[in-house]
Parts: C-alpha cells; sequence; structure tokens
C-alpha cells in the first residue's frame, strides 16, 4: 500500500519537470583544482618541504665542489665542476683524532653495534610483549608497571651507575658493553609497542591455538609472529634510527677504536687543526646519515601501516 | 555416566564474582544450551570448562576424569568461536590440520581426518584458499572442521552463528544438528538467541549473573518456566504478566487482577494458592483466545492497539485490565484498530508465580 503511494508521486513530479533527471548535476561533483583550500594546503606543504630539503641540497652541493670553489662562490649555487674527492676522504682519509682513516672504521663500529643491538632487544622486547599481552603471568602488571616508569626516567641519570655495573661485568669500553646497553635502553619502549600490538589481536585466536594444544612458543612462533610483520617493522626502523644516531652512549660506554660512526663524524667536524674542509664535512655527515634514510625510503610504507595498524588496535 | 561435571565451580575476577558454586551435570551425547542474557557468565562457564580460565573455586570432571588443573588440549574438547578465530595466515587445510601438527600425528593419519572433515562439512573444494576469500558460513564450517579433526568427546561452542546473517544462521543451525545426531558427541552450546536454543537444545540451562535459573529441556522451559526471569525470558513476544491476589468467589478459587477476575479452577497446582497470597499470572500470546462469538467472560473485554500480521498468524497489542498484552491468532484473522474483543484464557497451560519470591507456584 504504501510503496505505490511513492510510486504515484514520483510518476506525477517526473511529469511536471520532464527533463529533471536528463538537466541536473549528474555524476561525480567537479572540483576546481586551483581553489583556495587547495593553494593553502599546497603552498604550506611546500614551504615545509623546501625548509627541509634545502638544508640537504646544499649539502649535497657542497660535497661536490672542491675547496677553491666553496671560498669564492655561493653556497646554492651547483658545483662547475663535480668531484667525488671530498667522499672518498670523508670515507678513507680524513682524521678522527688519532688515526687517519675516515668515517669507515666508525661506519663498521657501528653497523657492529646496531646489527645485534636491533635484533637483541626487537627478539626480547616482543617476546616479553607477548607473555604480557597475551599469558598475564603472575607479577604481569607489577613488571609492566616497572617497565613503563623505566621509559620515564632521563637516560642521563642512570649514566654513572650503567659505567660501574659495565665495569664490574667487564665489558666497559667493549662493544658488547654497548649493545647491553641499548637493548635495555629499548626495551620499555619496545615492549610497550609489542604489547599493544599483540593485545590487539583477536584473543579467541590465541585460545583457538592453545585448544589446538599450542604451548608458549608453538603460538608465538606459528601465530603470533607470521601475524605481526607491521609491528617488527616498526621496530626495527625505531631501533636501526635511534641506535645508529645515538651520540652518547657510544661517547661513554665506548673506547676511540670503537667509537660509532656519529662520535667519529662529530671528531671529523670539530677538529681544529688545519683549516675546515667543508665538503668533507658535508660527505662525511651525509655518508652518516645514509643507514636511516635507506631505511626510511625501503620501509617507509611498512612504517605507516605497523603505526597505523597500532593506533587503531591498540 | 556423565560427560561433562561442574561441581561447585566459582569464578571471580579480582573482585567480582562472575561464577557462584554452580553445578552443573551434562550427559553423554547430550547436546545441552546455554542461554542467558549479554554479561551472565556464560562464555566464562564455557571458557572454565575449557581450561582456557583457571577457576577460582570448585572441580571440573570430563568423561568421570577430574581435569580441573589440566591444559585445554588434555580435555579432549574442540572449541568454536563467535569470531571463527581461523589462524589468517594458514591456509583452510593447515588451519584444520594445525592441532594435528602439534600434536605431532603422523601426516597419513593428519590427511585422512582432514579429508574425513571436509567431507563432512563440505569445504573440500576450499581447502587450499586463505580464511580472507572464505565468507562467514564458510568461515564457521572451517571452525566446526578445526574441532571435528581433533575427534574430540566434547564440542564447545560460543556463540558460533550470532556473525551471520539470518538466513545462513539458519542453514548453519540445521547442519549443526545433524552434525550431532550423526557424531552422538557431547555438545555445550552457548547462545542468546532463544530460537537456536529452543530448536537444537536436548537441556536448556537458564543463567542469569552466574547463576542457573532453570535446567530442563526446552519444552518445558517454555511450558512451565521456574520462574519470572525465565519466564520473561523465553519466548518472543514475551509472557504477558498480570500482577494479583488469590481470592475465593462463589466458592471457587480466583485471582483478581486490577478488577478482573481470572478461575483458576483448571490450573494444575492451584492446591498451593492460598487465599490473600500476592501472585503475578503468566501467559503466552498463544496461550490466549480472541473470542467472536461472544462467548467466554464477558469480563475479559479488551480493546485492539495494534495488529503485527507475520505470514502465518498474527500478532495483537491489546489494553487489558488496564495494560498492554499480546495475543498470537491465526494469521487470516484480521482486526481493525480500536475494535473490541473478548479474550479467554487457558488456564490449563498458565504459570502462576508467587509475586515476593517469583518462583512458580
Ligand atoms: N577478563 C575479565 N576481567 C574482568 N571481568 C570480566 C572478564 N571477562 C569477563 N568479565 C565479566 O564477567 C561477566 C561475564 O562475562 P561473559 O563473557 O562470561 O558473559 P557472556 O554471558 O558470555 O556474555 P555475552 O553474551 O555478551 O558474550 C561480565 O560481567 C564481564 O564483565
Ligand atoms: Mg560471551
Amino acid at each position: 500500500m504504501l510503496n505505490l503511494v511513492a510510486n504515484n508521486s514520483t510518476v506525477t513530479e517526473h511529469e511536471a519537470v520532464p527533463d529533471r533527471i536528463t538537466s541536473g548535476p549528474r555524476g561525480a561533483k567537479p572540483r576546481r583544482t586551483l581553489s583556495r583550500r587547495n593553494i593553502v594546503v599546497y603552498g604550506t606543504l611546500i614551504v615545509v618541504a623546501l625548509y627541509y630539503l634545502l638544508p640537504l641540497y646544499v649539502m649535497i652541493m657542497t660535497s661536490l665542489k672542491g675547496m677553491p670553489e666553496i671560498r669564492v662562490g655561493n653556497i646554492f649555487a651547483p658545483p662547475v665542476e663535480i668531484t667525488f674527492e671530498p667522499w672518498v676522504k670523508a670515507w678513507a682519509q680524513a682524521c678522527t683524532g688519532l688515526n687517519c682513516d675516515g668515517l669507515s672504521r666508525g661506519f663498521w663500529n657501528s653497523v657492529r653495534i646496531t646489527v645485534p643491538s636491533t635484533i637483541i632487544s626487537i627478539a626480547v622486547a616482543s617476546i616479553n610483549g607477548y607473555a604480557l599481552a597475551n599469558w598475564r603471568f603472575k607479577g604481569a602488571d607489577l613488571f609492566f608497571t616497572i617497565l613503563i616508569v623505566g621509559a620515564f626516567i632521563p637516560y642521563q641519570v642512570m649514566i654513572y651507575p650503567i659505567v660501574i655495573v659495565l665495569r664490574e661485568m667487564g665489558v666497559y669500553g667493549t662493544l658488547t658493553g654497548l649493545i647491553i646497553v641499548h637493548t635495555i635502553f629499548g626495551m620499555p619502549i619496545l615492549t610497550l609497542l609489542f604489547r599493544n600490538y599483540f593485545a590487539g589481536l583477536p584473543e579467541e585466536l590465541f585460545k583457538a591455538a592453545r585448544v589446538d594444544g599450542a604451548g608458549f612458543w608453538t603460538i608465538y612462533f606459528k601465530i603470533m609472529l607470521p601475524m605481526s610483520l607491521p609491528i617488527f617493522v616498526v621496530a626495527m626502523i625505531l631501533q636501526v634510527t635511534g641506535i645508529w644516531n645515538d651520540f652518547l652512549f657510544g661517547v661513554v660506554f665506548t673506547r676511540p677504536e670503537y667509537y660509532p660512526m656519529t662520535v667519529q663524524l662529530n671528531n671529523i667536524v670539530n677538529s681544529v687543526q688545519g683549516v675546515k674542509e667543508y665538503n668533507v664535512n658535508m660527505a662525511a655527515t651525509l655518508l652518516t646519515g645514509l643507514v636511516p634514510l635507506t631505511i626510511y625510503f625501503i620501509s617507509g610504507r611498512l612504517f605507516v601501516r605497523g603505526i597505523a595498524a597500532g593506533a587503531v588496535k591498540g | 555416566m556423565t560427560s561433562v561435571s561442574v561441581r561447585d565451580l566459582s569464578l571471580n575476577f579480582g573482585a567480582i564474582t562472575v561464577l557462584d558454586r554452580l553445578n552443573l551435570d551434562i550427559n553423554h551425547g547430550e547436546f545441552l544450551v546455554l542461554l542467558g542474557s549479554s554479561g551472565c557468565g556464560k562464555s566464562t562457564l564455557l571458557n572454565c570448562i575449557a581450561g582456557l580460565l583457571d577457576v577460582s573455586e570448585g572441580q571440573i570432571f570430563i568423561k568421570d576424569r577430574n581435569v580441573t588443573w589440566e591444559e585445554p588440549k588434555d580435555r579432549g574438547i574442540g572449541m568454536v568461536f563467535q569470531s571463527y578465530a581461523l589462524y589468517p595466515q594458514m591456509s583452510v587445510e593447515k588451519n584444520l590440520s594445525f592441532g594435528l601438527r602439534v600434536a605431532k600425528v603422523p601426516q597419513a593419519e593428519i590427511d585422512k581426518r582432514v579429508a574425513r572433515a571436509a567431507e563432512i562439512l563440505q569445504i573440500q573444494p576450499l581447502l587450499k584458499r586463505k580464511p580472507a576469500e572464505l565468507s562467514g558460513g564458510q568461515r564457521q564450517r572451517v571452525a566446526i572442521g578445526r574441532a571435528l579433526v581433533r575427534d574430540v568427546d566434547v564440542f564447545l561452542f560460543d556463540e558460533p552463528l550470532s556473525n551471520l546473517d539470518a538466513k545462513l544462521r539458519s542453514e548453519l543451525r540445521v547442519e549443526i544438528k545433524r552434525l550431532h545426531q550423526s557424531l552422538k558427541n557431547t555438545m555445550i552450546y552457548v547462545t542468546h538467541d532463544q530460537i537456536e536454543a529452543l530448536t537444537l537444545a536436548d537441556r536448556i540451562a537458564v543463567m542469569k549473573s552466574g547463576v542457573i535459573q532453570q535446567l530442563a529441556d526446552p519444552m518445558t522451559i517454555y511450558n512451565a518456566p521456574e520462574n519470572l526471569f525465565v519466564a520473561g525470558f523465553i519466548g518472543s513476544p514475551s509472557m504477558n504478566f498480570f500482577r494479583g491476589e488469590v481470592a475465593a468467589k462463589d466458592g471457587r478459587s480466583v485471582v483478581q487482577v486490577d478488577g478482573v477476575a481470572f478461575d483458576v479452577t483448571a490450573y494444575p497446582a492451584r492446591a498451593k494458592l492460598q487465599p490473600g497470597q500476592k501472585v503475578v499470572l503468566g501467559f503466552r500470546p498463544e496461550h490466549v483466545k480472541v473470542d467472536e462469538t461472544g462467548a467466554g467472560d464477558a469480563a475479559h473485554q479488551a480493546v485492539v492497539d495494534i495488529e503485527e500480521p507475520m505470514g502465518a498468524d498474527n500478532l495483537l497489542w491489546l489494553t487489558f485490565a488496564g495494560q498492554s498484552m499480546s495475543v498470537r491468532i491465526a494469521g487470516q484473522r484480521r482486526y481493525k484498530p480500536g475494535s473490541a474483543v473478548r479474550l479467554s484464557f487457558d488456564m490449563g497451560v498458565a504459570s502462576i508465580f508467587d509475586a515476593a519470591s517469583e518462583n512458580r507456584l
């Protein structure tokens, strides 16, 4: 009954305005590309992008110039004569304090620090997070609280006690010592990250696996790990960039022959003897930044996805 | 021989007591439905039986073996969850065989059992697919299959159909019933859909805040509810209740409700009614007749407010004795709103509850 009435009314309206359907707006609403909103949005984005890209541009350009050209030219001008000499020098010959074999030593030190620290901290933190989220063992809440509190204690406060502890353990000044320190300091934030991610996964999945007879490790490796690639990528990016960029721990906890790249970079750039070789400094800086930069480029999309997944589910 | 036996089971989450000294015995091969409103502790009870929650107090026996402290896998149970809980990165086949692979069952045996489960549930064409590539109904079938391959004695279902649409739900309901008839396993099935409960169950346990209100076969639950809660919870639309007082009139026992007298001489348990006692009278919508002839009690006059034709039958909402009530009549009998009708009540199938204790008399 109701239906009939509705039909009738459409028919009459249709007759009164015969071409209503053909003449009116139809399909997607057209958008002007040069609307005021777009100008503001894109204008802001361009300004911000320039603000960040300009220093990078200056650095790349300067690193490709010879010293004479730097002295005469303005810093924004592209190099007249491109030379890779500064890059080679920064990598292999620049003097970092005592020895003059460039950044290469620091690079390998940093690799030897970053790779194990990242792997160990992520492995331990993901298991911690998994245990906290799914197994709710006795004292889990206390453990978690301690971790969170740990995340808020300023590093500086703990440096001296850690020096003593490392010395007692006999690893002060070695790479092992530094790796331990990085692993410990990465623990609170990483555990929190993993705990929230695992807590966001459906609990029934975990229960189903337990009914299926899977234990702690089987569930972790067979069920949880395969579902958690994004969060592992996030953790990896956080750790690699964080540890690679670290300066303070590198200076405090190692001896000069184990200095990471950042410390060596500082030594090159701040060396007081001789003329300031701006091109070598720029090349050295770029070399040092290359690793985090590459990581971002490769895994940027996964990073965003992982963060988003964490945000939605956490 | 009981298949599952729950004795004095209590469970607290911190200060909250969810289950309080609950007792339940389930026979071998029985289909038991746990029915109750949201948050009454159905899932909690099921998780305790499965071993996924540590009980605070009491014991659980499965096949006469005390499993209170045993791991879920050692209890001989399979569980099906509302959200399917399929392992997303594994194919259907791997999902089905996961438990067997964990238990290190020989490959030949795994293949045999997976093939059998797939055949029973008609999911052979789906074996190579990932869960994301399945429809809701297919996913739930796989989830049932996962319990099936493990050859368990007891199946636990936690609202397995409530994520499905109405049509699929009724289809799978029939399939589960068929499965139960062919397997003859014990099944414990949680739902808050009373149609599912009434159609599937051998016995229904109606729960309210962690306490079983009534445990009986569906017909008893429907026709002779033990208390007001069960009476109101089961049936849609729910039972019509009238508060009144027992009195004697012309030598017969009656219940006086707002000036209207109900003759209760036909009530089976009338001997329990004491004059002056405050009671609640309950009639299911289909146990009230609308008389056209003018027979019936002249005092039972009602006015039609709304009618809801449902095809097979017609639901009338009436005003009677100063309150609203519903009556179910045959689909072809129609009444205009505002028309006056006469009602007759079938006292033989009515329920009378004590107003104070809310228990059936
Ligand atoms: N982990 C927990 N911690 C504290 N309280 C909980 C926890 N799990 C459940 N509860 C409480 O226990 C009670 C029973 O929960 P349960 O999940 O068994 O309800 P349910 O009957 O299955 O409900 P539904 O029909 O909504 O699934 C609820 O009041 C709930 O708030
Ligand atoms: Mg539930």
